[in-house]
């Protein structure tokens, strides 16, 4: 990639847009959550029911971000020994062919290696990973992992906010790739009963103010969505996707708490992907959706 | 118009959800206008309220007794008799006042030992906003009578479940509200902790201490102090008590952390049993900034450990850790027992009974100046007492009881 690349937003995207052809289904679970073994057998199981890109998450003790649901989730990955390393292994080991996006907290990236954040993303590239989201790091604070990720082709992947607005809008779409994560609701992730309505206006917002960036990176929303309908009703509101972590996590801790075999949890899980995906299609199908370039 | 710090060195930043940036932005322009601008007469207001509600300025009196003991010019700040009892409420009033010009409809904040709840709780009852405090589940039950004190001011106090319970999570858990809630609330932070503008704007609350310590010392030993020695959890006493002596390179400052049981740390489960930061910390990022750290080796956050709740947090704040860095600030440590011990020499020689967190502050003094070996610091040593014991008397009574004190009375009931 030449410098001049770099700085241009729309080209720096590795293979993530692609995912984002069609409604795209992006599911979230804690890797190592509750043990390493099941929780390969359930990002598998997101995969085999349509996932388009998993957000896979490495695990840390202060989750700020996260409601009950994903802090427990952490917890329990945690306590059965997920560290990075680990965490790496575990990518090496999962049997998919979607693409991996990294979903950590910044000191994570910052520990790892002898060189603070690229020794990371050097390590995450070579097992496939092909993005990062990472929900403490505003845009004021990336530029050394922005720079580690234009390095070895990687997305960095920004949250848009309801309150996110005006120029700070715009620094975010600048320094985006690989699509952007469209925060539906204030407050920490948790599923929902009802989508939040603020969804069409922050999709309104990125149009209006997002540049050139806003039509050529996707736009995932997340935050709350819990069920095939929702998923619908997101897509259909100009979404190019959906990500959803609380309702499938839910999942694997009911499982966990009822000791039910890791196979009936991975079919529920699958099945429950199924559901979310065929949303996102059917949303897809209720508007007329220009194409994407 | 002034401009803020983001940055102390490599330390500071803004590490939080971009949900909270929007509303970082306009806290940082609050503070440049009101705090370091006065616009509006902020910094009037806030001193007035600081003489009739707060009660200041606090006196600088002689230990004498401590003065006898170890050879040493001592004074003491006495944040203790700020209202509520600690110097929580400088900060507190602060930004309770500022989130009112700013014209937000409810506060938040976390509290470790319940001190900086206190004095919110007070501090928005006096200013007409509601409150609402996240403290950890142990903490509550290692201070319950600020729990009550909280309540009784018309706050809410939720409590925080999730982890150990302590300070850490409650500040982790106020973020989430904060992330929820940040278009009508200010979250109140207890410490010069969190991201820019906190680090900044709290020790520019808190340098009043530090204001006033010089001129009084200037009056009443005739030159600045040779030492000035402070606790330190988050920094806030500390830094309110260093800010205006940075600058004066003759007088030593130093920042007394807890030793708890132990100084090592016990990777294998996560656990450091002290709160030591600034002496063996390593740098990361917590809590939305870069600064000294408790942490493993991967980067998790461990949980500390002190007698004193509002010492027991696993960071620091970000310009204390750097002025650690360049040599300015030498950190020192003190463990539980020593603590216990000088709360209760500081109680029966002085006639003030500290807040634990103080108590570590006067267990420095025993140790460089009590021993055979003693050090000797450059004089007069001004300590700060950053606030007074009657918090923590519960927690004495048992802690005492479960030890054997060269110097503490009995703690037996009376039938
Ligand atoms: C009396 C007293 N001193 C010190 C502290 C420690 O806080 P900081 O280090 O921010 O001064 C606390 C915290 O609760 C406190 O209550």
């Amino acid at each position: 990639m030449s410098s001049s690349d770099r700085d241009d937003p729309a080209k720096r995207a590795s293979g993530l847009e692609a995912a984002f052809d069609e409604p795209a289904f992006v599911p979230y679970l804690a890797a190592g959550d509750p043990d390493f073994e099941s929780s390969l057998e359930y990002v598998e199981a997101l995969a085999r029911g349509g996932a388009d890109v998993i957000e896979l998450g490495l695990p840390f003790s202060e989750p700020i971000a996260e409601g009950p649901t994903i802090q427990r989730a952490v917890a329990r990955a945690l306590s059965s020994g997920m560290t990075p390393e680990r965490y790496f292994e575990f990518c090496e080991r999962l049997d998919v062919d979607v693409p991996l996006v990294c979903m950590t907290y910044y000191n994570l990236i910052y520990q790892y290696g002898d060189e603070p954040v690229r020794s990371f993303v050097e390590r995450a590239a070579a097992v496939g990973i092909e993005g990062f989201v990472v929900p403490d790091l505003p845009a004021e604070e990336a530029d050394l992992l922005r720079e580690a990720c234009d390095e070895f082709g990687l997305d960095l992947i920004f949250i848009v906010a309801p309150t996110t607005r005006g120029e700070r809008l715009e620094r975010i779409m600048a320094q985006v790739s690989g699509y952007v994560y469209v925060q539906a609701r204030l407050g920490v992730t948790g599923a929902r009963e009802t989508v939040s309505d603020h969804t069409a206006e922050s999709l309104q917002r990125i149009a209006e103010r997002g540049g050139s960036a806003a039509t050529d990176v996707p736009k995932a929303v997340g935050f709350g969505i819990s069920s095939g309908e929702q998923a619908a009703a997101v897509v259909e509101a100009g979404a190019d996707g959906v990500i959803v972590g609380s309702a499938l996590v839910d999942i694997v801790a009911e499982g966990d708490e009822t000791g039910r075999p890791t196979d009936a949890v991975a079919a529920d899980l699958e099945a429950m992907a199924r559901e979310l995906k065929e949303g996102a299609l059917a949303g897809g199908q209720r508007r007329p959706r220009p194409e994407r370039t | 118009m002034s401009n803020s710090e983001t940055k102390f060195g490599d330390y500071g930043g803004q590490y939080v959800p971009e949900a909270l940036m929007p509303a970082i932005e306009e806290l940082t322009d609050a503070y440049e206008r009101y705090v370091l601008d006065n616009e509006d007469g902020f910094v009037d207001e806030f001193r007035n309220r600081l003489r009739d509600f707060g009660g200041r300025p606090t006196p600088l009196g002689r230990a004498d007794q401590l003065s006898e003991r170890y050879g040493h010019e001592i004074y003491l700040k006495r944040e203790d008799l700020v209202h509520g009892g600690a110097h929580k409420l400088n900060n507190a009033l602060g930004q309770v006042l500022l989130a009112k010009y700013m014209g937000k409809e409810r506060i938040i904040a976390e509290t470790g030992a319940g001190q900086h709840g206190t004095a919110t709780a007070m501090a928005a009852a006096h200013l007409d906003v509601p409150c609402e405090i996240y403290m950890g589940r142990r903490d509550i039950n290692r201070q319950r009578p600020n729990v009550f004190r909280m309540r009784i001011n018309g706050a809410e106090v939720n409590p925080v479940d999730v982890g150990r319970g302590t300070l850490k999570e409650a500040i982790s858990e106020t973020m989430r509200d904060w992330a929820t809630t940040v278009e009508t609330t200010h979250y109140v932070i207890g410490s010069v902790v969190g991201p820019a503008p906190f680090p900044a704007m709290v020790r520019d609350f808190q340098s009043v201490i530090s204001e006033e310590a010089r001129e009084q010392a200037i009056e009443r030993t005739g030159g600045l102090p040779g030492t000035v020695v402070a606790c330190a959890g988050g920094g806030s006493n500390t830094m309110g008590a260093f800010a205006e002596f940075v600058d004066d390179e003759g007088v030593d400052l130093i920042a007394v952390e807890a030793g708890g049981s132990a100084l090592d740390v016990d990777e294998e489960r996560g656990v450091a049993p002290n709160s030591a930061s600034l002496s063996i910390g390593e740098e990361g990022v917590l809590h939305g900034a870069r600064t000294k750290l408790l942490q493993d080796g991967h980067g998790q956050i461990m949980e500390s450990h002190s007698i004193s709740s509002g010492l027991d947090y696993s960071g620091v704040g970000p310009e204390l850790a750097h002025l650690v860095d360049v040599g300015r600030v030498t950190p020192a440590t003190v463990g539980d027992d020593a603590a216990l011990e000088a709360f209760h020499r500081l109680s029966t020689d002085e006639g003030i009974i500290p807040a634990l967190e103080t108590a570590h502050a006067f267990g420095f003094l025993e140790e460089a100046l009590g021993g055979d070996d003693a050090t000797k610091l450059a004089e007069p040593i001004v300590v700060n007492v950053s606030g007074r014991g009657d918090k923590d008397l519960e927690a004495v009574i048992e802690e005492t009881e479960a030890r054997e004190l060269p110097n503490a009375p009995t703690m037996e009931v009376f039938e």
